[in-house]
């Protein structure tokens, strides 16, 4: 660590791991549910359930961004960040929110209050007054972020990761309003969701593997950020016009079918540019990092994104396949790998990096962290194995044959008991993780040899 | 290659492109926006039931079950085409009648089988979440879903 405001970093990257145990348990009562479905229905129905998972996943993802930035941008810019107690006081109104979002989907005490009851539109269910708490949040760490990077150095990693940044918080407006026309509704929901995944995301994804891999791996910087500048220009380029695969079936104009089948087969190439990038940066570098275990999770994390956004997004996406698979089990494998190995496994990968420097000691315990990558990342796979099967039978049964949802469902049991073991694995890993990250002091397996001296 | 696409000329394709394709977007955003309100929703007035029937199904956060033209969770059916399903795409009344007993029956406690919540609706509730079916199952969704399954 090489400026003391960096330390920030630390605490957002705490909370997030919090939140990250939570997600992962949460989505492990919705597999058991599935399951067994009586299981606390009176208690905590289903809906409750995955709200706390899939809101309690953004917000880590969000947070581990955020931790991320405050740590890199420093080193960018070559500066201290243009004010700590500002970053404190967002991760506070973030906690806050976070904390009154979940107590609100957990108790719904206001339904239907404009500022205080919970929203109910997939993933930005949050009330208002959270809403706007997450505004003012951005705000603050935008605000923040700049002054840093217009004081010192600039970058393409730092370019990149602003403008990344900064349109994901101008795209939240869109979160704000709720049109009374379900089709408007929805479209504009896309705003949110697409172009943040689909999008911006990857620009943040992007600028923080370009900086681990510039770190770990010692390659000239000219040719990381022409790299970088190369994969952003392929997922913006894909990915604006790709939001027209969400565009197919909700009301909106038929020439969405070809311009998203178009595009999102585009959508392809970052991802597949990516992992590329990764791997040539490995094999041309020339440093012999120690933290080999953040460099495994930032391999894992272009390879296994370039698999579940690209390839069994690519797998979905064409329109005429489309119109079969649309909202079935096919869809939750995509979102449960794309998620896991373009940003979770992205989070962890500049985690594995950073804690060790937050915390001033040598990345140790590696292998305990490269052990729960394989566990979350083969729970994962098998995960999304099992739930494409479970989906390729639900749309040929009942898209195809026409049977009822529930009478289907039914026959996919077998399935569902095979994603909650592999849902176990990636809790386990998950729990493992932490551990490796937060608690073992001095390596549990010693090399016989050190090489390199951890610094950079 | 490397000659040719400098680091700067990277950089200018990526902001200069990017802003293209926002232009691009933009205007079929609006077009379709057009095309929404004048088109393909037009079928049925947006009367002030549907809308409230739509706040109904947020507040109750129905979509983290149920999908809606195949948005939302996967847990439980596809309630865009219900009202089809259920063939009372034009008979309000009875769409409120069939909806307010399935909805009064529920949780079934059925051992094995999913559990619908209980929720609390009043008359007007009920019958606005039933016009807010009925609207939305009048969208033209470019013939999705293939059948009445959903």
């Amino acid at each position: 660590m090489k400026y003391q405001s960096q330390k920030v970093a630390y605490a957002y990257f705490l909370v997030a791991m919090a939140l990250f145990a939570i997600q992962v348990l949460g989505g492990l009562i919705a597999g058991w549910i599935y399951v067994s479905p009586n299981f606390l229905s009176e208690l905590l129905p289903f809906n409750i359930v995955r709200m706390l998972h899939t809101n309690a996943l953004v917000v880590w993802l969000l947070l581990g961004f955020f931790g991320a930035a405050f740590y890199l941008i420093p080193e960018e810019s070559e500066r201290e960040i243009y004010s700590v107690p500002l970053a404190y006081l967002q991760l506070l109104i973030l906690v806050v929110g976070t904390l009154g979002a979940v107590l609100t989907y957990l108790f719904n005490p206001f339904p239907g209050n404009w500022l205080l009851g919970m929203q109910g539109r997939e993933f930005i269910e949050q009330p208002m007054w959270v809403k706007l708490g997450i505004l003012v949040a951005a705000l603050m760490f935008l605000f923040n972020i700049s002054m840093t990077v217009l004081a010192g150095r600039k970058t393409a990693i730092s370019n990149v990761l602003l403008t990344g940044l900064w349109l994901l918080s101008l795209l939240w407006l869109f979160a704000l309003v709720n049109p009374d026309n379900l089709s408007l509704d929805k479209m504009y929901w896309w705003f949110v969701i697409h172009l943040w995944v689909e999008a911006t995301w990857e620009l943040v994804m992007a600028s923080i593997l370009a900086f681990l891999l510039l770190k770990l791996t010692g390659v000239d910087r000219e040719i990381v950020e022409k790299w970088l500048y190369v994969i952003v220009a392929t997922a913006l380029f894909s990915g604006i016009l790709g939001t027209g695969h969400h565009f197919y079936w909700i009301g909106l104009p038929g020439y969405w079918q070809w311009i998203g089948s178009i595009f999102s087969t585009l959508e392809v190439i970052p991802f597949f540019l990516m992992m590329s990038f990764a791997f040539v940066m490995v094999w041309k570098g020339r440093r012999n990092h120690p933290n080999k275990a953040a460099l495994l999770w930032s391999l894992g994390a272009s390879t296994v994104a370039f698999f579940g956004a690209g390839v069994w997004g690519f797998l979905h996406t064409l329109h005429g396949v489309n119109f079969y698979s649309h909202g079935t089990q096919i869809t939750a494998a995509h979102g449960h790998l794309a998620f896991y190995g373009a940003y979770v496994a992205t989070n962890l990968a500049v985690m594995s990096y950073a804690i060790p420097h937050l915390r001033g000691r040598d990345p140790y315990n590696q292998v305990l962290n490269m052990a729960s990558f394989w566990l979350m990342t083969g729970g994962m796979a098998f995960m999304t194995f099992v739930l494409t099967f479970a989906g390729t039978i639900q749309t040929h049964m009942q898209r195809v044959l026409g049977e009822g949802f529930m009478e289907v469902q039914e026959g996919l049991s077998l399935f569902y008991m095979m994603r909650f073991g592999s849902g176990l694995a990636v809790v386990i890993g998950a729990l493992l993780f932490i551990y490796a990250m937060m608690v073992p002091r001095r390596e549990l397996f010693v090399r016989d040899a050190k090489t390199a001296q951890v610094g950079e | 290659m490397s000659e040719i696409l400098t680091k700067s000329r990277a950089r200018n394709i990526f902001y200069g492109g990017s802003l293209f394709f926002v232009a691009i977007f933009g205007v079929l955003s609006f077009h379709s926006h057009r095309y929404v309100v004048n088109t393909s929703t037009a079928g049925m007035p947006l009367t002030e039931a549907v809308v409230l029937g739509k706040h109904v199904w947020e507040r109750h956060s129905c979509i983290n079950c149920h999908t809606l033209h195949g948005e939302g969770a996967y847990f439980a059916p596809e309630l865009g085409n219900v009202m089809s399903r259920w063939g009372t795409l034009d008979d309000p009344e009875t769409a409120y009648e069939i909806l307010d007993g399935w909805m009064k029956s529920q949780p079934s406690g059925v051992e094995g089988r999913r559990q619908m919540p209980y929720f609390e609706l009043t008359e007007e509730e009920m019958r606005g979440l039933a016009e807010f079916l009925r609207w939305a199952d009048q969208t033209d969704t470019q013939g999705w879903p293939p059948n009445d399954a959903g």
